[in-house]
């Protein structure tokens, strides 16, 4: 059983931290990916439409892929096998999170700008204290869907020999000719969602202290 | 101030694509006087507010507010800071009050006197608490926007404005997104503002309070001034027909 648990708690560990470092980095590059989408150059706006068309439009397995891989044929070097899945997570989930930002940010009347204009903010004040507290009110039920699927989502770094916790699932459970594993496996996943939900519950409940 | 206009407004104009919106506009606002500008919707009667504002950019003219040029005809171009600058001349009182919904009421007013006045926060909460006083709303200074009545968030956005002490105070029909019932209490502020000889322009459509309140009165139609006027003459006196048909209506 010890042998069993001290791997798969390594293992729960590796998802975790790609879980973590994906929210650290892709949080904040989705607000700024989302703020380049609505750039007055027509070129960054072209580019970024082209990377959130890639992003969404592909399997993020082969984007994992592709992060890992690719560099070894054109630079003949690689990323560490946990860095690259979790530079593949952040360039995908930033492209999400930036259409739920864009969402967001579109949904706040033009009046709140006004306001801030002639009370004389300046702009980044305006943006980040009138525009972006409301934003997130707003987005706080579509961004738990989305970070609800990263925990699941992380179970596919695997694919780029990441040993997260399904993975060292998989490979006791076929030394061990048991599903035991595997459904322990579940629960973690289950049990972090569990959290995640809370979490946005909590965050939901404190921002409702206004309409 | 040397400026013997707070406000100066010189042949300005603005078109939205091929319609023009402000056609050769011309006007003054004088130290502690009370200005309206009536006129039927689709006038522009709040685009000029709006362009003075620096809510719309404008194409041509000068516009002088206490003495600053916001802009004339020799393609004079400002920084940030030089309009912020020159913003803080107005205050301006929105139709759908524009209170920032996250922040009490309190903190709406003291926002702009911490981090653009840079004053203390407890000099900033004595100024929003003596005008919430007399606003007759100091004891919903800890509530939210959206617990207050159309009339108290009204109230709250002068409020708001007056903290920043502009010297001309703007409202861009200040009664029209309340209930009827609920217009009253704004117009008596706006009356007490007027007798302390705060320098207002007023874009409205009430207007026996026009009438009752304004030293001047601007009509427009159609982008322009059709009629400008002491308030007897442009109410009980009007020269044009446009003037005359508009007011029929009321």
């Amino acid at each position: 059983m010890k042998q069993l648990l001290i791997p798969m708690l390594e293992g729960t560990l590796v998802s975790i931290k790609i879980f973590f470092f994906t929210l650290l980095f892709a949080l904040p590059l989705g607000l700024v990916v989302a703020q380049a989408k609505q750039s007055r150059f027509w070129i960054v706006r072209k580019i970024i439409n082209i990377y959130i068309m890639i992003m969404r439009g592909t399997p993020l397995i082969l984007q994992l892929i592709f992060v890992y891989f690719a560099p070894y044929y054109i630079f003949k070097t690689s990323f560490d096998r946990l860095n690259a899945a979790i530079i593949a997570y952040v360039i995908n989930y930033a492209a999400y999170f930036a259409e739920i930002y864009r969402g967001g940010i579109q949904s706040i009347d033009k009046g709140q700008y006004e306001a801030g204009k002639v009370l004389g903010f300046t702009k980044a004040h305006t943006f980040f204290h009138v525009i972006f507290p409301q934003v997130i009110k707003e987005i706080i039920p579509a961004m738990g869907n989305e970070v609800i699927t990263l925990v699941k989502d992380t179970a596919l770094a695997q694919t780029i020999g990441v040993a997260e916790v399904f993975r060292v699932a998989k490979t006791a459970s076929a030394r061990e000719f048991s599903t035991m594993p595997l459904f322990i496996a579940g629960v973690f996943y289950f049990i972090m969602n569990a959290v995640v939900s809370k979490i946005f519950d909590r965050i939901e409940k404190k921002l409702g202290y206004y309409d | 101030m040397d400026n013997k206009y707070v406000i100066e407004v010189n042949n300005l104009r603005k078109s939205y694509g091929d319609h023009l919106v402000l056609k050769d506009i011309s006007f003054h606002v004088s130290q502690g006087e009370v200005l309206s500008i009536i006129g039927s919707s689709g006038s522009g009667k709040s685009t000029l507010l709006r362009a003075i504002n620096q809510l719309e950019t404008i194409e041509g003219g000068e516009v002088i507010i206490c003495g600053d040029t916001l802009c004339n005809n020799d393609n004079l171009v400002l920084t940030n800071e030089q309009k912020r600058k020159i913003q803080l001349h107005n205050g301006l009182v929105f139709q759908d009050f524009n209170l920032f919904p996250h922040m009490s009421i309190l903190r709406n007013i003291t926002e702009a006197l911490i981090y653009v006045l840079k004053k203390d926060k407890e000099e900033a909460n004595e100024i929003a608490l003596n005008l919430l006083d007399k606003m007759g709303l100091k004891d919903r200074a800890l509530s939210y926007p959206s617990q207050l009545s159309g009339g108290q968030k009204q109230r709250v956005s002068i409020a708001r404005a007056l903290a920043l002490k502009p010297n001309v105070l703007w409202f861009d029909e200040p009664t029209s997104a309340l209930d009827p019932e609920l217009t009253g209490e704004i117009l008596k502020v706006i009356k007490d503002l007027a007798k302390e000889k705060m320098t207002m322009v007023v874009v409205t459509h009430e207007m026996a309070f026009a009438k009752e309140i304004s030293d001047r009165v601007i009509f427009m139609d159609d982008g322009i001034i059709a009629e400008k006027g002491t308030a007897e003459e442009v109410f009980d006196n009007p020269q044009n027909p446009r003037t005359k048909q508009f007011l029929q209506r009321f």
